[in-house]
């Protein structure tokens, strides 16, 4: 009952604050930071109360919802699920701190609704995460796209019809992809079983002959490839996380993208072992020329906020690179990646929407000398800029360190051209860096930017204590996360005895 | 030969048909004044009476013994007429969706609040269009009370289509259903001339596709020396008349295919669908495709079963042209009711790879979705007759824009219709598309599920596009208004809104009792 529980206490937040009288705009906010605090609190006791001796998983419970179909209320959570519930769980509250008046001027919709709507994307965050049976995480992964779209579409910038179409389109393409692979899977099921189902871990025991695998694979991959998003099929983000609000393209690029990653682990890996060690090296290829493509372009932006969707792009190669290498290092950097880069990301979109909302514009051009002007401010953008480019003594570091690591004992073509996109992590950073706050303020940026305000400092000081905590010491995560590896590992049927040799060898 | 009529087993039929003679009587002999009332009530009462009658039968005790069918323990399940009618789970459950329908569309088609003149229905159909015969009629306020025994033996013709058991009672029943709705089709209160030239196309059409249901039905007498579908069947399989017994299956299925207006037969639906009464076009577009379906049903499982490597290739051609044809013609449109015309198009692509399937599966998860769609369709038809402007009906997709901010409670309801039709989790939609396409990959046709996924992301855009313009665009200055309706839209909407909901989110007793209804029995 605890993760059901955890899910109803944003629901019933989302209910309270939408039923409140539209006048109450104050108490909708502090009732929504209220129940989003509180699911954080709850997630924290989930977390602490996981065994870490076992990587199977937890938590779990059970109930029929459609058994002719053989659906079920399936919820549970290993470590790698339940350290991204809990980055999560970090996330809303600091969204809602961080965009505590972005809902105020919005042309349609009330700031109760915004507020709402954030709290029932929470619900599904935690579902989508915690499903352990494959529709209930299909409905899930589906579901989240709606919050989000009316919360592109109603709140965001001036082209927000059109990205959140986009998005939505995008998604739904992807979406049905998979439904059509998922049908598959339950036909393969109920001829093997007798009788379908959706669960994951009786579906991980199937015997599914490699051509079906391939197929069924790559309609799941596709609409996950979609979601991360890799490049080809990116291009909907730069739109949307452009012309949301900053706090929803917090929680879109730093959590809604991390169900595409986490659902390859969790679920493409172990469903569909034989599959993903032949697709592996195109996937790899793909992950690569992601990290390259999506730096590239990020260098090119002259728009702050597409340039950080870039550098996600670019991130989320290494993500996916860390998890077709199979190794444990990559594995483990993988998921801890996705957690650091949940904070990260985050970290530089709320500066840049706080640069952003002071200034009025997101061209960088119309920036420049803001240390002058706020150096509290621009300290702010330096550390969550270098968690970015994953700088020693960052947690970023390591789960990048060991994602290369991982991909060396495996691929070392891939991983030695994947370094490189560091060194380009690095450029788009410190030139953004430069052109924004270094030199000469300009007469407008010294009349329009402020330094940061208490609200604004609370909102993104834990996330920088966090990563800097966790690049100290990163054994804190990576106790939860790796038994659950070791699971996956098994399911997949590798071990890397290579690693073992690089470890010890890099050590030497 | 000793002629048999099972009262009990043919109730609901009987009981349609008699209150539509009973009905023709009143609109003889009761003053004009009265007449509304009583026929509606007579109508609301017969299909209640009618589908009490199907819960009876569905519920008694087993008539025949539970082996030969197919381990079931209860329900009728047996021919009556002499073998005419078969009465069987299927068809009971087939009869129960176009009752509960057709109880529904009867409330929209008693709304009298929305137009200030009066039903939806032209005050006097004989008057000509803008005529000053036809302005006085208005302003007397006279209504066309004969639509409701016409109504009557259209519920009545669709209850016996898909029971039906031989190819004669199944044109008759043909026939009883399709002239009412020629009728009624020509008489909206808005835009005549329009409705006119829909009815008309819709009676030309409807009358050639009779007649190839007849031809082809000769055709197959005259291979099989029989017209009843048991006998046809086992016919068949020892006959070596294929030249007789393909154009046969290919005829009788034009006929079937135009009623439930699969491509390349669909060229009636947009103009029909956009010109007739909004209330009518919602009762077509559920209940004239549940019939329909039904007897595609029974006639390509029971009759033609065995034949069916010699048929699938054609429906699958068909199955993938209404599919595709239908999403994409829909992309193009600029009126409401069009784009839902082709819409319905594509809907009944994806019902006919149930149909396809040819099993059990296959079987139930079709009557899951005409279930599914019948309320979805008829909620949606609904809300468009209420968006209107001085002129009547405001249909332009343009009109639409901002509505969402005008009435967000009416536009959250057809934004709940839409994303069922475009098949979006939770909602009946995802469900009954969920189970054809199971049943469809199980019976080998996953060619077609990549089709239809295709299709659906297609339509997705469409769908999405008028949620879009509802709530994210700013109403036109002079733009229509949500009118407020009596209790009978209300409840109309409500009962669709709250079956759409439920059949996504707890579907199992429905499905359960599709299931059960097991196979037509021969």
């Amino acid at each position: 009952m605890l993760l059901t529980t955890l899910m109803l206490i944003p629901l019933v937040g989302s209910i309270v604050v939408f039923l409140l009288p539209a006048a109450k705009a104050t108490l909708a906010k502090q009732i929504a930071l209220g129940f989003a605090l509180a699911t954080l609190v709850g997630s924290v006791l989930m977390v602490l109360g996981l065994d870490n001796s076992s990587g199977g998983l937890q938590h779990v419970e059970s109930y029929d919802w459609i058994p002719a179909f053989g659906i079920s209320w399936t919820l549970g959570v290993n470590g790698i699920s339940a350290s991204l519930i809990v980055m999560s769980a970090i996330l809303v509250p600091i969204a809602i701190i961080a965009g505590w008046w972005d809902a105020e001027n919005a042309s349609q919709g009330s700031v109760k609704g915004y507020f709402s709507l954030i709290l029932v994307l929470e619900v599904f965050i935690i579902g989508v995460f915690a499903a352990n049976d494959l529709f209930l995480f299909y409905v899930f992964f589906e579901a989240m796209l709606f919050p989000i779209y009316f919360l592109i579409g109603r709140f965001g910038g001036p082209q927000r019809a059109y990205a959140a179409m986009k998005f939505l389109l995008y998604s739904l393409v992807g979406g049905l992809f998979m439904l059509a692979a998922l049908i598959g899977l339950y036909v393969v099921s109920s001829r093997q079983l007798g009788q379908g189902t959706f669960d994951f871990q009786t579906l991980t025991t199937l015997n599914i002959d490699p051509a079906t695998q391939k197929m069924l694979f790559l309609g799941f991959f596709f609409a996950f490839a979609v979601k991360a998003p890799m490049v080809p099929f990116h291009t909907w983000l730069p739109d949307a996380a452009a012309e949301a609000t900053p706090a929803t393209s917090t929680l879109l690029v730093g959590v809604l993208d991390k169900v595409g990653t986490f659902a390859m682990l969790h679920f493409l890996l172990p469903i569909f072992p034989e599959a993903s060690k032949f697709y592996a090296p195109a996937i790899i290829t793909l992950a690569v020329i992601s990290i390259f493509y999506g730096a590239l372009l990020a260098i090119g932006q002259t728009d702050v906020m597409r340039l950080v969707a870039f550098t996600s792009i670019s991130h989320f190669g290494f993500i996916v690179l860390g998890i077709f290498v199979m190794t444990s290092q990559g594995l483990s950097g993988s998921s801890f990646y996705m957690v650091n880069h949940g904070f990260s990301t985050g970290a530089l979109f709320l500066v840049m929407g706080y640069l952003v909302s002071r200034r009025g514009s997101k061209r960088i051009a119309d920036f420049g000398g803001v240390q002058k002007v706020a150096p509290i401010l621009a300290g702010v953008f330096l550390l969550s800029g270098l968690s970015g480019l994953a700088l020693p003594g960052m947690s970023t570091f390591v789960s990048e360190f060991l994602v290369l690591t991982g991909a060396y004992a495996v691929n070392p073509t891939a991983a030695i051209i994947a370094t490189f996109g560091i060194v380009l992590a690095a450029v788009y950073i410190l030139w953004l860096y430069q052109r924004m706050m270094t030199g000469v303020p300009s007469k407008e940026v010294e009349e329009s930017i402020t330094e940061i305000s208490r609200r604004e400092l609370v909102a993104v000081a834990p996330l920088i204590a966090i990563i800097i905590a966790l690049g100290f010491v990163p054994q804190v995560a990576l106790n939860v996360i790796n038994p659950a590896v070791e699971q996956v590992q098994t399911y997949v049927g590798v071990t890397d005895p290579e690693a073992t040799v690089v470890i010890e060898g890099s050590g030497s | 030969m000793k002629v048999s009529v099972e009262y009990q087993a043919l109730a609901p039929i009987i009981i349609l048909l008699a209150s539509g003679v009973l009905s023709v009587l009143v609109e003889a002999f009761i003053p004009r004044t009265l007449r509304r009332p009583i026929q509606l009530m007579l109508v609301l009462a017969s299909i209640v009476l009618a589908f009490a009658y199907v819960v009876i039968n569905a519920t008694a005790p087993l008539a025949g013994d539970p082996v030969t069918n197919g381990g079931q323990v209860k329900g009728l399940r047996q021919l009556a007429a002499s073998g005419a009618v078969a009465i069987d789970g299927p068809g009971m459950v087939l009869q129960g969706i176009i009752l509960l329908v057709s109880f529904v569309a009867a409330l929209l088609l008693a709304e009298r609040q929305i137009d200030p003149q009066g039903d939806a229905f032209a005050s006097r159909s004989s008057t000509l269009p803008g005529s000053e015969d036809e302005r006085q009629f208005t302003a007397q306020g006279w209504l066309q009370t004969e639509i409701w025994p016409l109504y009557l033996f259209c519920v009545g013709g669709m209850l016996l289509f898909p029971v039906s058991n031989d190819f004669l009672t199944m044109f008759v029943a043909l026939e009883v259903f399709s002239l009412p709705l020629y009728l009624m089709a020509s008489m909206a209160r808005r835009r005549r001339l329009l409705s006119h030239e829909a009815a008309l196309k819709y009676f030309i059409l409807g009358a050639f596709s009779s007649a190839f249901f007849l031809f082809g039905a000769a055709l197959i007498y005259a291979a099989t020396t029989s017209i009843s579908f048991s006998t046809v069947a086992v016919a068949m399989e020892n006959s070596s008349q294929d030249g007789l017994i393909i154009p046969g299956i290919g005829m009788i299925a034009v006929g079937l295919l135009f009623k439930v207006g699969a491509v390349p037969f669909h060229q009636w639906v947009p103009d029909v669908y956009q010109g007739s009464p909004t209330p009518l076009t919602a009762f077509m577009s559920a209940a004239t495709k549940v019939a329909a379906f039904g007897a595609l049903l029974r006639v390509f499982y029971v009759a033609f079963g065995g034949m069916r490597w010699d048929w699938r290739p054609m429906m699958w051609v068909i199955a993938i042209l209404s599919m595709v044809i239908g999403s994409l013609l829909a992309v193009t449109q600029t009126d409401m009711k069009r784009m839902l015309a082709f819409s319905s198009v594509a809907h009944t692509g994806f019902i006919l790879l149930g149909v396809i399937s040819t099993s059990a599966a296959g079987l139930s998860s079709t009557l899951f979705y005409l279930l599914a769609y019948g309320f979805t369709s008829v909620g949606v038809f609904a809300i468009v007759g209420l968006v209107r402007d001085a002129s009547g009906e405001a249909t332009h997709l343009s009109q639409w824009a901002g509505l969402g901010k005008k009435s967000p409670w009416m536009a959250s309801i057809f934004a709940l219709f839409l994303l069922a039709l475009a098949g979006i989790p939770l909602t009946s939609g995802f469900t009954g598309k969920f189970a054809v396409f199971t049943a469809a990959i199980d019976g080998g046709a996953t060619p077609l599920v990549i089709v239809a996924v295709v299709a659906s992301a297609i339509a997705a855009f469409f769908y999405a596009r008028v949620i879009v313009l509802m709530f994210f665009t700013e109403p036109p200055v002079d733009g229509p208004s949500v009118v407020v309706p009596s209790a009978f839209t209300t409840v109309a909407i409500g009962t669709s809104a709250a079956f759409t909901l439920l059949l996504g989110i707890a579907p199992q007793p429905v499905l359960d009792l599709v299931i059960n209804a097991g196979l037509f029995i021969r």
